[in-house]
């Protein structure tokens, strides 16, 4: 009796064990039939010439394969969401975090949290049925399906993870820290500026990056918005097509497993390693700059 | 030396008012550290306009969710009667309802939850009751941490090369809901991980104190005390995969289907996909319009709708937690 309730613990830790690997599983087997139906445009083009080509007709004969203009289009749009959504995200967060009083927190919180809930779906037809007509009348524009436009919607929706990954790194600022600061005569904004903000900014800087990983993997919004014009974009209204809409578009019409469907999954590897990229280095950041105690400043 | 020197710090900070009215009486007096009545009220001033900043950025995320809320509600509620609701699309979509599509998105969201649910919560236990610091915990944070990266398009390609071609489940509401449910398995790791957390330790101990083992201990102890944070958890699961549509576009959604899903190898409509398909690919994209705003705000209406009972269930739970 005693010997089999133990051999069922042991088991039921195994089992427990090997589901939680199953992430690990789950995140190999799509790098691996990520690669596998990808990698085989390469027989056709060169990794050189697929990254950085500046032509991409996929169905024009012959066909031209060079992502640049869509990892241009997904770099512009992330980077000028980033502009707009990291002073907002982090002042949000400082707002919630300090300035706050609990009842107006209590408020304002659940509203982020579904900002943050918000189907990317929904935001990209705000942005075409109502900001895109506005941005073109009120710039003057050819279209109001544009970069800016893109990066604006964007931006709302990082702005959720950049404020709540932020707020939790100025909670966990030691008290003492702070008290230190008010003792020896600091007000309360000096306090924050230099005492709370640099010792919160390992976990600041995670936030910004993985705000900024969700923006550069955002599909519907950038499908939608961003005018899908797959060129180096010269103003900040000129269409981009970042590579997750180029994907989205043109999947349902490749021929399957011809050379513009083996294209697009090479195109969602190179975003893949992107975030990937993103992730590891906000995963680095927190594990090596991790807040402990005093010895952060 | 440390600690005398903070605990005066705390004596300082538990009489704020004291402090106050000795600085009052000190009006006047130029303070050589604080600097004189004029600096102090530049001080207090220049605070007062940088706190008034950082509330309007707060502000500023409101106004935007409230402007995306009232533009759709006020257009949608328009569209929605009963023959929305409870008809298929009829004349090439510019007419009728959207039945398919809800019942579509249903079907999708809980399949998710049923793939998702019991990975998640058997890997937040794992990470939570049994496993030590170290290497291997480690990597398994860092897959958990990287799946929830993954983006959305990419699970999309996934779905297609592994469930719809490789597993041969072609486009269907399996592929879409196993597709949704490895999209959806870290925000259930997360939100099961944190109520697991949040049980005591003191209950556990008195478990093990009482000579139950350590498995009794969780199915009979951790679990029921754990259960509402992790129903909180699923919840949030579901609304996450209720609202996705790159995932399902390769993998489970179809323009149009007449009829509902009978089984699940069938091809479905939902209503993310639907309004992507009326807004962009549609011939009569303007006359549709009133449909769009109409799922859209359903749509907008089952996700937050779910997500606000989640919030406001974990609000009390956390209210009750501390009492």
């Amino acid at each position: 009796m005693r010997f089999s309730s133990q051999l069922k613990e042991r088991w039921m830790h195994r089992l427990f064990l090997v589901i939680a690997a199953g992430s690990i599983a789950v995140l190999l087997v799509i790098c691996l039939f990520l690669f596998g139906e990808g990698l085989p445009i390469f027989r056709l083009v060169s990794v050189q010439d697929f990254v950085f080509g500046k032509y991409w007709y996929p169905t024009s004969e012959p066909p031209d394969f060079g992502i640049f203009p869509l990892i241009v289009g997904s770099f512009a749009v992330t980077l000028l969401s980033a502009m707009l959504a990291v002073p907002l995200g982090v002042m949000t967060a400082v707002y919630l975090a300090e300035i706050a009083n609990p009842r107006v927190r209590e408020i304002v919180k659940p509203f982020v949290e579904l900002l943050a809930a918000m189907p990317s779906v929904v935001i990209g037809f705000f942005g075409m049925v109502i900001v895109a007509p506005f941005l073109q009348n009120m710039f003057d524009i050819a279209t109001g399906l544009n970069l800016f436009n893109a990066a604006l919607m964007l931006a709302f929706m990082s702005i959720p993870t950049i404020c709540s990954i932020s707020e939790d790194a100025i909670y966990s600022v030691p008290n003492n820290l702070k008290e230190a600061s008010l003792a020896l005569g600091a007000n309360h904004w000096e306090t924050i500026l230099r005492v709370i903000l640099p010792a919160a900014v390992s976990g600041i800087s995670t936030a910004v990056i993985l705000g900024m990983s969700r923006a550069i993997g955002e599909t519907m919004v950038v499908l939608m918005v961003a005018g899908g014009a797959a060129m180096i974009p010269g103003s900040l209204f000129d269409p981009v097509r970042p590579l997750p809409a180029s994907i989205a578009a043109e999947m349902a019409e490749a021929p399957f497993r011809g050379d513009h469907y083996h294209a697009l999954f090479a195109t969602g590897m190179v975003l893949f390693v992107f975030t990937l990229c993103f992730n590891l280095i906000a995963d680095h950041i927190a594990h090596k700059y991790r807040q402990v105690g005093d010895a952060t400043l | 030396m440390k600690s005398a020197f903070l605990s005066g710090v705390q004596v300082l900070k538990t009489l704020p008012s004291m402090a106050r009215r000795s600085r009052k009486r000190q009006a006047g007096i130029v303070n050589p550290v604080l600097g004189g009545p004029g600096l102090q009220a530049r001080r207090r001033c220049i605070q007062r306009c940088l706190f008034m900043l950082f509330g309007l950025a707060a502000a500023i995320n409101g106004a935007a969710l409230l402007t995306i809320l009232i533009f759709i509600g006020v257009q949608g509620i328009q569209a929605i009667n009963w023959t929305f609701l409870s008809q298929p699309p009829i004349a090439s979509m510019t007419q009728g309802g959207v039945l398919p599509c809800i019942v579509g998105t249903i079907c999708l969201s809980l399949g998710a939850l049923i793939v998702a649910f019991p990975v998640g919560v058997a890997s937040a236990i794992y990470l939570n009751e049994y496993a030590r610091p170290g290497i291997a915990l480690r990597v398994i944070r860092l897959g958990i941490n990287n799946l929830a990266g993954v983006p959305s398009v990419v699970f999309g390609l996934f779905g297609l090369a592994f469930f719809v071609i490789f597993l041969n489940f072609k486009v269907s509401l399996l592929s879409g809901a196993l597709t949704l449910g490895v999209m959806s398995l870290p925000v259930i790791i997360g939100a099961t991980e944190e109520a697991l957390k949040s049980v005591p330790d003191t209950y556990r101990e008195a478990s093990l104190g009482l000579g139950a083992t350590k498995l009794q201990t969780i199915f009979r102890v951790v679990l029921p005390a754990a259960l509402p944070g992790i129903l909180t958890g699923g919840i949030l699961g579901l609304s996450r995969a209720a609202g996705e549509t790159a995932p399902i576009m390769f993998t489970a959604a179809v323009f149009y289907t007449p009829h509902l899903p009978k089984s699940i190898f069938d091809e479905i409509m939902a209503l993310p996909y639907h309004i992507y398909v009326l807004a962009t690919a549609g011939t009569e994209i303007e006359a549709t319009r009133p449909l769009q705003y109409g799922t859209a705000l359903l749509l907008i209406t089952l996700v937050l709708g779910m997500n606000l009972i989640a919030i406001v269930w974990r609000s009390r739970l956390r209210r009750k937690m501390k009492r």
